[in-house]
């Protein structure tokens, strides 16, 4: 891969000499994401779903294009706005799909639903419902895997709003201090629910924070999956150095309100909106392949049909999963060798 | 018989930190000043120069941010001792701490681990004032998730801290800022107490004192000179407030037909109040008289000594009041 990286690096490709299969993976991944969340939408509508759902759509690139470069042994933390990162992590969809209904086959036997889905199997951590709250567990996981002598990184996401915490703050400055390898995923779609990051923030180009971290900062084009995967493949390997952490900004956009249930009208020009439609992410990359001769569009196609039946298993499976009976509430409070768990412990 | 040998409290948590750190390389420990200074109240004395920077380490004064850190190290197989250096600020960590730490277990339907331990002060005494004297131990009680522990004696402090670091779930480890410097008696060589356990510190037959932290020791002395006016007092010490252990509590106000309890927090809210709402069930038809309260009033803590001692819950109040019970 990396042999291969140097060979095309000056030749004026757009697609960085990614191997075709790779490619074809993160299309198929993004299209994933955006089918669970229209099912998500779907299910709501069929009053199936209770709660919050907050959705990905248009923000695809970034969890795929960050996540080709996670292995196996890697961590990553989620937000509130987390199944994008579940799915480009390679999450179950049926899991998921089960826990967004409630049922016991969810990930989480239906104690985290939509917003804390958690799959430690494959190194999400948790998916953290207050904004900004998983930047120092991703921090403290970055600690670990140097206290523990592995080449491990740790991956925060998290979204503009957050960067407007003070665990932004303190978990960067932990990081740089002791050369973590972190890796902070600013997800900077612009509002945080109906607020513009502009009008509450001095200057809106966090990456510019990394200067004073004395860290590398980094600004891309969030809906651009190929730079996103670019940029964070160099800070994974800064991260692995041991040259501590970097922090990338991946300007992006929510195509939706901040949860279903908000039109996301009164406090955005419908025209900045269309304007980042244009750009969707999913569409951008299809336009790149088939331009740049990399796959003839029936692949393509035979790919969204592929996501399209993994989505609707899922939903099926999801459906057909019983709901945990009520005495289920009352588990898993505490860990006990004896798998009992008393409330009142 | 066990030997024995005197230490201080600070001495004695030290003590349990290298142990269990020398017994198993995962666990570290980190928070403000427990480096090169060995830590603010002398509980980590010679562990920088042992165990080295890694696994002592010094944070920035970001408290919110090292808890949650800490949770970080957990979930991938650590397990970590915060000091956190006054339990007034807990409340910096308090979103890592009781809505991260106490619910990633439970939200995430059991997937996750979370072997840590939070340690930090409380007491009122040393002309604090109002930010650093606070003993807020009912607010880790009020939210599930966290175990709660008070040791009142170094012994226990040692014991339980030994137990805290081998749990598997998260552990708020409370110590009484006025012990450290006081010298006691511990068992030689290494010995663990168990969670859920509390202590009958002298036993009595005519009333039941329930007391927390370090006043259980004041409540000792109480009851030795509360013999001498001929009322025989039984002392139990809670030592973990989660889980608590009813069993023995119960037995005893079943023999003494009376309680009486004391905390130094707070008193509206206060953890007794909610112990004693939990036992009622089981000992209403036996109480001859109603159960009483002694804790800090409701009032945040003044400097002037002149102001803050006669706040505090102490061996000659619960001498007075306890009286009163058997006067009227």
């Amino acid at each position: 891969m990396n042999k291969k990286m140097t060979k095309n690096k000056f030749k004026p490709i757009k697609t960085y000499g990614i191997e075709k299969d790779r490619l074809l993976k993160m299309y198929f991944d993004m299209l994933k994401i955006r089918d669970f969340e229209n099912a998500i939408t779907d299910v709501y509508s069929r009053g199936l779903m209770n709660g919050l759902a907050h959705l990905y759509i248009g923000e695809e690139a970034i969890a795929v294009g960050v996540c080709a470069n996670i292995t196996s042994r890697d961590y990553a933390v989620s937000t509130h706005r987390g199944h994008g990162h579940l799915i480009a992590q390679g999450a179950d969809l049926d899991k998921m799909m089960a826990e967004v209904l409630g049922r016991k086959d969810g990930y989480c036997k239906g104690k985290g639903g939509s917003m804390h889905i958690m799959d430690a199997s494959k190194g999400i951590l948790g998916a953290i419902g207050i904004v900004g709250a998983g930047i120092p567990i991703a921090t403290g996981v970055a600690y670990s895997a140097k206290y523990r002598g592995t080449d491990q990184v740790s991956v925060s996401f998290f979204g503009d709003a957050a960067s407007n915490q003070g665990t932004f703050h303190e978990s960067i400055n932990m990081a740089a201090a002791w050369k973590l390898p972190a890796v902070y995923i600013c997800e900077n779609n612009l509002f945080g629910i109906s607020v513009d990051l502009r009008k509450v923030t001095g200057n809106p180009n966090i990456a510019d924070r990394a200067v004073g971290y004395g860290i590398p900062g980094v600004s891309v084009d969030g809906n651009d999956i190929l730079e996103v995967y670019r940029v964070t493949q160099e800070a994974f390997a800064r991260a692995r150095k041991g040259e501590g952490p970097t922090l990338i900004e991946c300007k992006t956009y929510r195509q939706k309100g901040h949860h279903i249930g908000d039109p996301g009208k009164v406090y955005r020009l419908k025209k900045e909106l269309e304007a980042w439609k244009k750009r969707d992410p999913i569409k951008t990359l299809k336009n790149r392949l088939i331009e740049e001769k990399i796959v003839k569009e029936e692949e393509l196609i035979y790919l969204e049909e592929e996501a399209k039946k993994l989505v609707k298993a899922a939903v099926q499976f999801a459906e057909d999963s019983p709901y945990p009976e009520p005495e289920e509430a009352l588990e898993d409070l505490f860990y006990t060798n004896r798998r009992r768990n008393k409330v009142n412990d | 018989m066990t030997k024995l040998k005197k230490v201080t409290y600070s001495q004695a948590i030290c003590e349990a930190i290298d142990e269990e750190m020398a017994r198993d390389k995962n666990v570290l420990i980190l928070g403000e000043d427990v480096g090169i200074l060995g830590g603010n109240f002398k509980t980590a004395v010679g562990l920088y120069e042992k165990y080295g920077d890694l696994r002592v380490k010094d944070t920035p004064i970001s408290e919110n941010g090292f808890m949650g850190m800490s949770l970080g190290m957990a979930l991938t197989g650590l397990r970590p001792i915060i000091e956190i250096m006054f339990s007034d600020f807990l409340l910096l960590a308090s979103d890592q701490l009781l809505n991260q730490i106490a619910k990633i277990r439970y939200m995430s339907g059991g997937q996750a681990k979370v072997p840590l331990v939070v340690r930090t002060t409380i007491g009122a005494g040393r002309s604090s004032a109002a930010q650093h004297s606070q003993s807020l131990h009912a607010i880790m009680c009020h939210v599930p998730g966290l175990k709660v522990v008070v040791p009142s004696s170094a012994a226990d402090a040692k014991g339980l801290l030994k137990t805290a670091i081998r749990e598997d779930n998260p552990v708020v480890f409370i110590e009484h800022k006025m012990e450290y410097n006081n010298e006691y008696e511990i068992p030689e060589g290494e010995y663990t107490i168990p969670f859920g356990k509390a202590n009958v510190l002298r036993e009595g037959k005519d009333i039941t004192v329930i007391a927390t932290s370090n006043l259980a020791l004041k409540a000792v002395k109480a009851a030795e000179e509360l013999a001498k006016e001929g009322i025989d007092v039984e002392v139990i010490d809670p030592r973990t407030l989660v889980p608590l252990d009813r069993e023995t509590m119960i037995t005893s106000i079943k023999k003494t037909g009376r309680v009486f309890f004391a905390d130094e927090g707070y008193e509206r809210c206060n953890v007794v109040a909610e112990i004693m709402m939990d036992l009622m069930p089981d000992i209403f038809y036996y109480l001859d008289n109603p159960p009483e309260r002694l804790c800090l009033p409701n009032i945040p803590l003044p400097f002037s000594p002149a102001l803050e001692f006669p706040l505090i819950p102490d061996q000659e109040k619960l001498c007075k009041r306890i009286k009163k019970i058997f006067k009227d």
